[in-house]
């Protein structure tokens, strides 16, 4: 019985592992700084990770249908660097429109390329995060892209507005979160995604269309990069051509520390909101003990390192295994 | 008289896990130079057994002893330095590798400065290749190898070890007859060498042609053993499921119905040619022959997983062509396919999803699934199938392999087809479960259902077919009534050296 209760002890650890080191980190943040944990800073944490949290939203389905997107990152400087450039010259009813369209084409592309055609999404996503950084500094000549008068439009209202006294990124966070959940949790598609994600073969087998899946979470998936993007150029009305370098490791690290394997078939839109929020805590806490910031890029490696073998360690049952 | 010391004993082996006494109090022997069979339906506790013994589970309570030494295995290293070596159902070999350096990985002969030495490496290993008398090298690459080869390379890589003890787990699952004979040949050279062999199977023409002794697990309980010689099929039949079993011929020829699907000339490449057949409502048509006759591929042809060359296909009567599952379906074409884990379920979802999967799209309420409606179609068939499961969350991976079949069949069966096919459909499965499927497939055809049943074992086409197609090489060789057919003739007939006869359509 001993043996049992043991094992039991290390699944239970393992699982809610990255809940207890999440306590742990609050804990020893508070009492490092007492600002850590005021109602100012929490409200800046959700704030600063709805871009984050919105494009993790979609790498979401892509996780659970058992791809990768590491395009993400890339995607979302393009669609920040076109929605700035079409505002001076269609107007900010046209351009957002427009900006979504040619997003969601990108994102078509790889749907196409990952769903119908079967290559890997590794190899497809990887080149695509370097061929769209190209067509993002084509788009732009290489220059900042800056709106002409920022003081006078009215598009300024996603990233730096707020609706009953709460900012708009993170309502526009929140509503897609809500709406994306549902989507998944309830809806015939959300059931496929995981059925393709858990077996693509025994999912072909039941009649379920695996390419159109697959395709539909891509779209799914550059949607969510689209509305990030509205939000990044929104608030800050001016953006270099690299806005969004190196967000999709972060983004996948959000995914997966909410508990999304990625091997496909698991993982929930509420797990990766919970996983967005630990990160922001964490990256936020690091800055305010006073470390540099570019120690949160060796900080979010080892996180993802620590969320990936405790996933495994969940379904071993315990932390190491001779076996696989 | 002096007794012998036994290869391997088990002594009170005891394992829990959160709700399941899995093995409750096991203990057994095997003699050096012992053939032993150790048989038990799903779920009796076998693979606990084994695992335990492999060193991935540790015993609550027991203890295992190899000779006279009592033996503890924290890991499979372990097992196999101590001498338990394990033939695998599913077989664990680097395809991409040489057979000798799969033989020797981990142990590879070396020279100076950690350099492998490759000619002891091939010289070793032809040596012993040579005592199992195969027909491949040292120098062969692994992914090369038929199944039954890859197989004699396992069996080549236990000869090096000292081994005490030998597990063949259901190790003809994959083989063709003359594969099996082979196999048997080097069991009986393991035996006589002394070698200690537990024998696991569910096959019993296997089980009384080369083991010594029969030990019975039921419910993680140890029922007893038997000598071989002592015993029959029916007796351990009834020790394994604590009753006795149907299988006799099949001779109720129900009134059949109209024809609800029939082919004509269906092709596809080299898979199989020139196929024609019908299958009727209220009837059970059985397709035997070899692996690798073509049957498979014509279910995953009808099921629009294939497109065929030439040939027709008519569903009550009426042309159709279906080019994917979903097409399939919608026409009222269902399969249950040969591999239940790889292509028949998702086991990572629950026991519900997985039975509503192929009609998610159609239990709607508003834009979402009805999940009520989910439940109510799980709740029918886990009664109707008597499926076995704590309730509809429980994830299918964690059912046993009778379970998760009938999860399948009722997958299935839930989609109202008009023709059902089932391949292999108890591959796998427990004498107990196996019986309660025929059964159902029975039922169904007297309920006015088209079936299709695909199978390697002839008692079961035997028992479930109506009539039986004779499969050979990708083409009907005959069809057959199966209460007139002689076993002789069945087995001419898909060995290819029956009359070269086209189909009879009956």
């Amino acid at each position: 019985m001993t043996a049992l209760s043991r094992e039991r002890i290390g699944t239970l650890l393992a699982r809610q592992g990255i809940l207890i080191a999440f306590a742990i980190f609050i804990i020893a943040f508070t009492l490092a700084n007492p600002k850590f944990l005021t109602v100012d800073n929490v409200f800046s944490v959700i704030r600063s990770s709805a871009i984050l949290g919105v494009m993790a939203l979609g790498v979401t389905f892509v996780v659970i249908s058992g791809n990768l997107d590491l395009s993400v990152g890339s995607m979302m400087s393009f669609s920040t660097i076109v929605v700035l450039d079409l505002h001076d010259k269609i107007g900010p009813l046209l351009a957002i429109p427009a900006m979504f369209a040619m997003t969601l084409a990108l994102g078509a592309l790889i749907g196409l390329l990952v769903g119908y055609l079967k290559l890997n999404s590794l190899i497809v996503t990887l080149g695509m995060l370097s061929a769209i950084h190209g067509l993002t500094l084509t788009y732009s000549g290489g220059k900042n892209m800056d709106i002409a008068d920022k003081e006078g439009t009215w598009f300024s209202v996603f990233g730096q507005g707020t609706a009953l006294g709460v900012p708009v990124p993170i309502l526009m966070f929140l509503a897609l979160a809500a709406l994306l959940g549902i989507v998944l949790a309830k809806t015939p598609f959300g059931r496929k995604v995981y059925a393709v994600g858990g077996n693509g073969t025994a999912a072909t087998f039941a009649g379920i269309r695996r390419a159109r899946t697959v395709f539909t979470c891509y779209l799914i998936s550059a949607g969510c990069v689209a509305t990030a993007g509205l939000i990044q150029a929104s608030r800050s009305l001016g953006s270099q051509n690299t806005v969004g370098q190196g967000l999709e490791l972060e983004v996948l690290a959000a995914v997966i520390l909410g508990g999304a394997s990625l091997m496909g078939g698991s993982g929930t839109v509420f797990k990766t909101v919970i996983g967005v929020l630990i990160l922001g805590f964490i990256q936020n806490g690091l800055l305010l003990m006073g470390l540099q910031f570019y120690v949160q890029f060796v900080v979010t490696w080892i996180i993802i390192i620590l969320a990936v073998w405790l996933d495994i360690a969940a379904k071993r049952g315990r932390l190491w295994s001779p076996i696989a | 008289m002096t007794r012998t010391i036994p290869a391997l004993r088990l002594d009170g082996i005891v394992k829990t896990f959160p709700g399941v006494r899995a093995l409750d109090d096991v203990s057994f022997e095997v003699l050096p130079g012992e053939v032993h069979a150790l048989m038990g339906e799903n779920g009796a506790g076998k693979s606990t057994l084994m695992k335990v013994l492999g060193g991935l589970y540790q015993p609550d309570a027991g203890r295992i002893m190899v000779g006279e030494e009592t033996v503890v295995m924290a890991t499979p290293l372990e097992a196999k330095t101590k001498g338990i070596i394990f033939i695998h159902q599913e077989l664990s070999l680097a395809t991409e590798l040489s057979v000798a350096e799969n033989i020797y990985l981990g142990e590879l002969p070396r020279k100076a400065f950690g350099r492998v030495d490759w000619r002891q490496l091939f010289d070793q290993t032809d040596a012993i290749l040579g005592k199992l008398r195969v027909g491949f090298d040292a120098r062969t690459r692994v992914g090369d190898l038929s199944i039954a080869n890859q197989q004699m390379v396992e069996i080549a890589r236990a000869l090096t070890h000292d081994a005490k003890a030998v597990i063949f787990d259901e190790p003809t699952a994959s083989l063709t007859d003359a594969e099996k004979v082979v196999l048997f040949d080097v069991i009986a050279d393991l035996k006589a060498d002394g070698v200690g062999i537990i024998y696991i199977s569910h096959r019993m023409e296997e089980i009384f042609r080369i083991t010594d002794r029969i030990t019975v697990l039921r419910d993680g309980q140890y029922r007893g053993t038997v000598a071989t010689a002592d015993t029959d099929e029916e007796a351990v039949t009834q020790m394994m499921i604590g009753r006795a079993l149907d299988l006799s011929r099949n001779e109720s020829h129900h009134t059949r119905g109209d024809v609800a699907l029939e082919v004509r000339g269906l092709s596809c490449g080299k898979l199989f040619q020139d196929v024609g057949f019908e299958v009727r409502r209220g009837e059970v048509l059985g397709f035997y022959g070899l692996v690798g006759a073509g049957r498979t591929e014509i279910a995953e042809t009808l099921f629009g997983l294939r497109d065929p060359s030439a040939g027709q296909i008519l569903l009550n009567g009426e042309e159709v062509r279906v080019h994917s599952p979903a097409d399939a379906i919608a026409r009222g074409i269902s399969l249950v396919p040969e591999d239940r884990k790889g292509q028949g379920l998702v086991l990572g979802m629950n026991c519900r999803d997985n039975m509503t999967l192929p009609q998610v799209d159609d239990l709607k309420a508003g834009p979402f699934v009805a999940e009520g409606a989910e439940v109510a179609i799980f709740d029918q068939y886990r009664d109707r199938l008597d499926i076995r499961t704590p309730g509809w969350r429980q994830l299918v991976g964690n059912l046993s392999g009778g379970n998760q079949q009938k999860i399948v069949i009722g997958k299935w069966l839930s989609m109202k087809p008009d023709v059902l096919i089932l391949d292999e459909p108890t591959r796998g499965i427990d004498v107990g479960s196996k019986s309660e499927i025929h059964k159902l497939i029975r039922e169904l055809a007297a309920q006015g259902y088209a079936v299709i049943v695909i199978s390697s074992e002839m008692p079961e086409v035997l028992h479930v077919a109506d009539r039986i197609v004779a499969m050979y090489a990708g083409r009907i060789m005959r069809t057959f009534l199966s209460d007139e057919v002689t076993e002789d003739s069945l087995i001419q007939a898909i060995s290819g050296l029956g009359e070269d006869r086209p189909a009879v359509p009956a």
